[in-house]
């Protein structure tokens, strides 16, 4: 090899513990049913990439990978990984499993890539929980910024009936409160039960999604809240009304899409297509992004200590590029990772928010969800 | 009535010409072509289609070619400097974005961002001669004057790799801000200057000790900091001053080089990508990707005299004497 060699005899180690659910393979659309290196595979992307930066500082990074079953207690796997020397965890699970493994090991920082829960970044927010993947009312808030420029101001909100649903729709409620949008009608999306996939074609629902959405007040756009993915995919060229649909199906606030080429990010789908042979959907750049983080506290405090690590992302040198048009940045106050919220037609990106005209005296990013004078989180 | 006239129109003429003729080479990112600028009459001439998604662009020593990254067509075109016909092609690897040469025209270093490698390329054979190991996504490229050293730099590694050439191996990476974009020596040598899109500052490095020795931030009043995202890099001959395109804050940022401060802000078109100075020093001309225009500056007035609509998103610029 031409590169230079290490100065120190003993390379700095970091070891990373992936903690994940396994989400459901019951989705809409085909192209959703998760991979079987859902999320890890991100991580390791990220790995690729601190190890390669790490080269060049004397640091190796390290992944270890276990699944959590729903209901099961994070801490006999994260012990296992303790064992190992692992203090970081990067973790896609549901808020009670992400909190329960946050009080498990608290000299850990733990690396929220998955709940979108307010109350985990609020009123139950731990020190040792760094959130980068953004929260509902972050991504209510994006795509209510461009509805408004838009001047689509009349929505029709259609929410699924399970707890998740109900949390993404309050967030449209609070979303369109915020920014001056109406909801001319709330209506309630039962989920019968029954498998996503038929032999005997769209018959049902191309009959039952005009049924359902008939008979609405004058609206402009149909707001879809499905976080349990059971019928807002089904609601695009099926309203009764012809009206754009958008939230869970349609146009679709996220912060990734495996169609996202703006900013530099063809270069990670390529990189990424090239290691794991499939899209990186957003789980994976959640994961991959919270992988980087760590990535970059290392390497610039040269330690592979908690409390040098928490340290440097509250601080003020800290900032991470992801491929979202702007340098992403830490809110001090609950540790939730600032960025733009992409809005993806899942073929193109039609716009990024913050949408431009809504000022904020420290960052226009802190338009997106619960901003400092309104949170319930208090650190120490 | 008309007799008042004239002077007037002399004196606006008087002091919009340049000095020295020369000619602004311009790549349309989206356009897919190049523009070519008078810079003695300050119009666009005309615009050329040269392939898919133009952005780096440099001219031969000579000036008699022009080397134009074309990133969707992986490859690097070589034009006629004159007819701005189509003459060959370099072998640059997958997406190539910016190109450099060598301080005797002969050798062109260009950056792989899929395969984190730096290649150089012969330009008599047109044949790629070494690939040395650089960080993931490299980017920006330098080439000290006597041509010894080959700085690198890789935007998710967020460092300068310090090659040196005659020996074929890195000798020092330095850390900097996030995504490094673009890197310059200073005139004398002794400095090199590195922006960061995402970090927002200017990382200046001793290009002995290799070591950061300053970073250099930008405040515009009224503009969030995430706006401000620096990429090209360019000094005054005498290295007294430097100017830094700042992106979508739409200003080219000047700095006084002894203090290492930003002393003015000159509002350009937006999302200002690169930059150029004329052979006589003069006249720097900046690259607007939304506006699709260029801005012309005169540096010692410190002034844009004038906006010049070339094609769609501009991205690069080089500038010949012709």
């Amino acid at each position: 090899m031409l590169l230079a060699a290490p100065a120190a005899a003993d390379p700095l180690e970091v070891k990373i513990g992936v903690l994940r659910q396994v989400h459901s393979r019951e989705t809409v659309s085909l192209l959703d049913i998760p991979a079987a290196d859902d999320f890890v595979a991100g991580a390791k992307m990220a790995l690729e990439d601190n190890n390669t930066t790490g080269r060049f500082n004397d640091q190796t990074f390290s992944l270890l990978d276990a699944k959590v079953g729903a209901k099961e207690d994070p801490a006999a796997k994260m012990d296992a990984m303790i064992a190992q020397g692992v203090k970081l965890f990067v973790v896609d699970l549901p808020p009670d499993q992400l909190l329960a493994a946050a009080d498990h090991a608290r000299d850990a920082l733990i690396f929220n890539a998955g709940a979108e829960d307010e109350r985990v970044r609020e009123q139950d927010c731990r020190a040792n929980v760094f959130h980068t993947t953004p929260s509902r009312a972050m991504r209510a808030d994006g795509l209510a910024e461009y509805l408004m420029w838009k001047q689509w101001r009349r929505w029709f909100l259609v929410v699924g009936s399970h707890p998740d649903d109900k949390l993404l729709g309050d967030a449209y409620v609070r979303a369109a409160r915020k920014f001056g949008a109406k909801i001319v009608e709330t209506r309630t999306f039962e989920d019968t039960g029954g498998g996503r996939r038929s032999d005997s074609g769209v018959v049902q629902v191309q009959r039952q999604m005009p049924v359902f959405t008939q008979k609405a007040p004058d609206y402009d756009v149909l707001i879809a809240a499905d976080e349990s993915n059971v019928f807002a995919g089904y609601l695009p060229y099926r309203t009764w009304d012809a009206r754009p649909v958008a939230g869970s199906a349609g146009l679709m606030p996220t912060s990734w899409d495996p169609s996202h080429d703006l900013w530099g990010a063809n270069q990670l789908q390529n990189r990424f297509f090239k290691s794991f042979r499939r899209a990186m959907i957003e789980r994976d750049n959640q994961a991959w992004t919270a992988t980087r983080i760590i990535g970059e506290a290392v390497a610039h405090s040269k330690s592979a200590d908690v409390q040098t690590l928490r340290a440097y992302l509250r601080g003020p040198d800290f900032n991470v590029a992801d491929f979202k048009g702007t340098r992403l940045t830490l809110r001090p106050w609950n540790q939730q990772l600032r960025q733009p919220i992409l809005l993806t037609d899942g073929r193109t990106t039609v716009s990024a928010s913050p949408q431009e005209g809504y000022q904020h005296q420290v960052s226009e990013l802190d338009t997106l969800g619960l901003d400092q004078p309104e949170t319930k989180c208090k650190l120490p | 009535m008309q007799t008042s006239l004239i002077p007037y129109a002399l004196i606006a003429l008087l002091a919009a010409a340049p000095a020295e003729a020369a000619t602004a080479y311009v790549t349309n990112e989206k356009g897919n072509s190049v523009t070519l600028v008078d810079l003695e009459k300050l119009v666009a001439v005309k615009t050329v289609e040269v392939g898919q998604r133009p952005r780096g662009i440099v001219l031969s020593k000579d000036e008699r070619l022009i080397y134009v990254c074309l990133g969707d067509d992986d490859t690097i075109a070589i034009l006629d400097a004159k007819t701005l016909q189509r003459v060959g092609e370099l072998p640059s690897g997958v997406d190539p974005e910016q190109i450099r040469l060598s301080p005797d025209g002969k050798l062109a270093f260009v950056a792989n961002e899929n395969d984190a490698m730096l290649t150089a390329i012969d330009l008599e054979t047109r044949r790629a001669i070494s690939e040395i190991p650089v960080g993931v996504e490299p980017e920006g490229v330098a080439v000290s004057k006597d041509g010894e050293t080959v700085v690198n730099t890789s935007e998710t590694t967020s460092m300068a790799h310090f090659i040196d050439w005659r020996a074929k191996k890195v000798v020092a990476n330095v850390l900097v801000g996030a995504r490094p974009r673009y890197a310059e020596f200073a005139p004398d040598g002794k400095e090199l200057w590195v922006s960061s899109e995402v970090g927002g500052g200017v990382s200046v490095i001793d290009a002995e000790k290799h070591e950061v020795v300053a970073k250099i931030g930008f405040e515009v009043p009224g503009l969030a900091k995430e706006q401000i995202q620096p990429v090209g890099i360019r000094f005054s001959p005498d290295g007294k001053f430097a100017f830094v395109a700042l992106g979508p804050a739409n200003r080219v940022a000047v700095i006084d080089v002894a203090s290492r401060k930003p002393i003015k802000y000159l509002l350009v078109g937006q999302r200002v990508w690169q930059l150029a100075l004329t052979p006589d020093g003069k006249y720097l001309v900046s690259t607007n990707g939304v506006t699709n225009d260029i801005s012309v500056i005169d540096i010692a007035a410190e002034k844009v005299m004038k906006s010049i609509p070339v094609g769609s998103f501009p991205w690069g610029v080089a500038i010949s004497s012709q």
